[in-house]
C-alpha cells in the first residue's frame, strides 16, 4: 500500500469517525434535553454547546443569595411598553380580578385569583436581576414556587416545558422543567418587603434567578405545561428568539 | 554571541527551514482560528457595551447608583443618560448570540492548542524565554537588547525573548482572565461556581475587569500586527499561512 493512500485511508477513517460520532453526540443530547428549541441557524452550535454545558453542570445549583444589607436601594424599574387597557382595568379593582390560568399537560387545570395565590405557602429569596444590557440590582422577592404550582395542577410525565405569558401582548417566554421545578422559580408577589410594584411586574412576576431579566417576565396571566415548544409562536420556544435574542438565558 | 537567547540560532536552523515549517501546521490553524473568534469577540462586545456604557464595582450597579466610570459614547438604550440627544439602534440580539458562538471557538481552539503546546513541546520549545536568559538579570539585559532591536532576519526562525514573554502572557493570563471574568457574569454559572465571583469582588466588578484585560488584548493585537508589520509584512504571513517563510519553496 502506498504511503500516500494508507494515510488518505487513516483522514478517511477519522472523518468518518468524527460524522458519526457528532452524529451520536446530537442524539444523545437530544433524548437528554440538551438542545435549545432555537437550535437550528447560524449561531445554533454556540447555543446549543453553551445550553448543554450548562444543563450538564448547573442544573440543580441555587442562584446566590445576599443579606439583607446588600438589598440595593433604590433598585431600577426596566422601562416597559404602554401596559393595555385591560390591566389598567384589572389596576383599577386593585387587581381583585387578576387570574392565573394554568393548563396544558396537567392533570387538574386551574386558575388561581391573587388573593388565592396569596394563601399559598410562600417563599422570600434575596437574589440579583441582572439585565442583558450590563446592569444589575438585588432585591427581595416573596412568592409562591412555581414547582408548588405545578405541583397542585398535577404535572403529567411527559411535561418538558413551562410557556408562560404576560398580559403584554406578545411578550411570552418558557423554561425547562429543570428551572420550572428549580427552587428558588417564584411567581412573585411582593419585593422588599411590599406588594410587587407595577414598575417592577406587579401584581405578578415570574422571577427565574438563573438567568437573565428577560426571562423574568412581568405581568403573568397564563402557564402553559407542554412537551415540545414547536406549536408555540414561530416554535424557537419564546417571543425572545423571534426579536434575535436567545431562549436560553442563563448564559 | 545575542542569537543565542534566541533559542536556536538561526545560522544552524537555516537548513532545516527548508523542510520544516516555520509554524506547525496546527499553530497556523489555532492562530487563525484564535484570530477570527478573538476579532467577532471584539465587535460584538462593543455593540453589548454600548447599550451599558456604564461601569461599576461590587456586586450590583445600575442607573441609580454611582458608576465606577461611564465611557464618553452614545448608548443604545434610551433609559442610560449619556449626555447625547440621540440613542444607537439595538444590535444585543445577534452580537450575543454571536459574542457566545465565538467565545466556545475560542475556547476549544485554545484548549486544543494549550494540549498541543505542551504535549508537543512548544511552549517548552518556543516560547519558553531560552535558558541563557533564565535568571532574572540576563532576562532584563536580553529584553532590554531585544527592545533596542529592530525585529527583522533575526527572528524569522525563532522568536526572540520580548515576543516569547508577550505570547506567555496573552497565552497563560490574558486569555484565561478574559474567559474567567466572561463567565462570572453568568448568572447560571455564578449559581454553580459562586467563588468565581466572590473572588473577583462581585458580578460588576466581573464585567468591569472583563473590559480592562479586553483593553490589554487589544493593545497586544495593536503591538503585534504593528511589529510584524515592521518585521516584513509578506513574509511574516506567508510563514503563518503557509508555514513556509519564503516563497522560493
Amino acid at each position: 500500500m502506498s504511503k500516500l493512500s494508507r494515510r488518505a485511508l487513516i483522514t478517511t477513517g477519522f472523518a468518518a469517525a468524527g460524522v458519526s460520532g457528532l452524529a451520536i453526540a446530537s442524539r444523545l443530547a437530544a433524548r437528554y434535553g440538551l438542545v435549545p428549541p432555537d437550535s437550528g441557524g447560524l449561531f445554533g452550535p454556540g447555543e446549543t454547546l453553551t445550553y448543554a454545558a450548562q444543563r450538564l453542570l448547573t442544573r440543580h445549583s441555587m442562584a446566590r443569595e445576599f443579606a439583607p444589607s446588600q438589598i440595593s436601594k433604590p433598585p431600577f424599574p426596566n422601562q416597559v411598553d404602554k401596559l393595555p387597557d385591560n390591566f389598567k382595568r384589572l389596576q383599577a379593582g386593585s387587581f381583585a380580578d387578576w387570574r392565573l390560568v394554568v393548563d396544558g399537560l396537567v392533570a387538574r387545570p386551574a386558575s388561581f385569583t391573587l388573593a388565592e395565590l396569596k394563601t399559598l405557602p410562600r417563599r422570600s429569596q434575596i437574589t440579583h436581576l441582572a439585565c442583558e444590557e450590563g446592569w444589575s440590582y438585588i432585591a427581595q422577592w416573596t412568592g409562591v414556587p412555581l414547582a408548588f404550582i405545578l405541583d397542585r395542577v398535577g404535572t403529567l410525565p411527559n411535561a418538558r416545558y413551562v410557556v408562560y405569558r404576560s398580559i403584554q401582548p406578545d411578550w411570552w417566554e418558557s423554561i425547562d422543567m429543570a428551572d420550572a421545578l428549580h427552587p428558588q422559580t417564584f411567581l412573585t408577589v411582593g419585593m422588599n418587603g411590599g406588594d410587587l410594584p407595577v414598575s417592577f411586574g406587579g401584581p405578578l412576576r415570574l422571577r427565574v434567578p438563573r438567568q437573565l431579566g428577560y426571562k423574568s417576565v412581568k405581568y403573568i396571566v397564563s402557564l402553559t405545561v407542554t412537551d415540545s415548544l414547536k406549536r408555540f409562536g414561530k416554535g424557537l420556544g419564546s417571543a425572545s428568539p423571534e426579536d434575535g435574542y436567545a431562549w436560553y438565558a442563563g448564559i | 554571541m545575542a542569537d543565542s537567547v534566541w533559542g536556536p540560532a538561526s545560522a544552524s536552523s537555516a537548513p532545516l527551514a527548508n523542510t520544516r515549517p516555520r509554524h506547525s501546521a496546527l499553530v497556523r490553524v489555532t492562530h487563525w482560528l484564535t484570530t477570527l473568534s478573538f476579532l467577532a469577540l471584539l465587535l460584538t462586545g462593543i455593540e453589548i457595551l454600548i447599550s451599558h456604557p456604564r461601569f461599576y464595582w461590587g456586586e450590583t450597579g445600575n442607573v441609580l447608583s454611582r458608576p465606577l466610570f461611564t465611557l464618553p459614547i452614545p448608548a443604545s438604550r434610551a433609559t442610560v443618560p449619556t449626555g447625547y440627544g440621540y440613542v444607537l439602534p439595538d444590535q444585543n440580539g445577534w452580537s450575543r448570540y454571536l459574542h457566545f458562538q465565538a467565545a466556545w471557538l475560542a475556547v476549544l481552539t485554545g484548549l486544543l492548542y494549550t494540549l498541543y503546546g505542551f504535549l508537543q513541546g512548544h511552549f517548552a520549545r518556543n516560547l519558553l524565554p531560552d535558558s541563557a536568559a533564565r535568571s532574572p538579570k540576563r532576562l532584563v539585559a536580553a529584553i532590554a537588547r531585544q527592545l533596542r532591536t529592530r525585529p527583522g532576519a533575526a527572528d524569522a526562525s525563532s522568536y526572540n525573548v520580548v515576543q516569547r514573554l508577550a505570547y506567555l502572557l496573552v497565552i497563560f493570563v490574558l486569555f484565561p482572565f478574559v474567559i474567567w471574568t466572561g463567565l462570572a457574569m453568568s448568572p447560571a454559572v455564578a449559581s454553580a461556581f459562586p467563588a468565581a465571583v466572590t473572588s473577583l469582588g462581585g458580578q460588576q466588578s466581573a464585567r468591569t475587569l472583563h473590559f480592562f484585560v479586553t483593553i490589554a488584548l487589544v493593545v497586544f493585537f495593536a503591538v503585534h500586527v504593528v511589529m510584524v508589520w515592521r518585521a516584513g509584512f509578506r513574509a511574516r504571513m506567508r510563514a503563518m499561512i503557509t508555514g513556509r517563510p519564503k516563497d522560493s519553496l
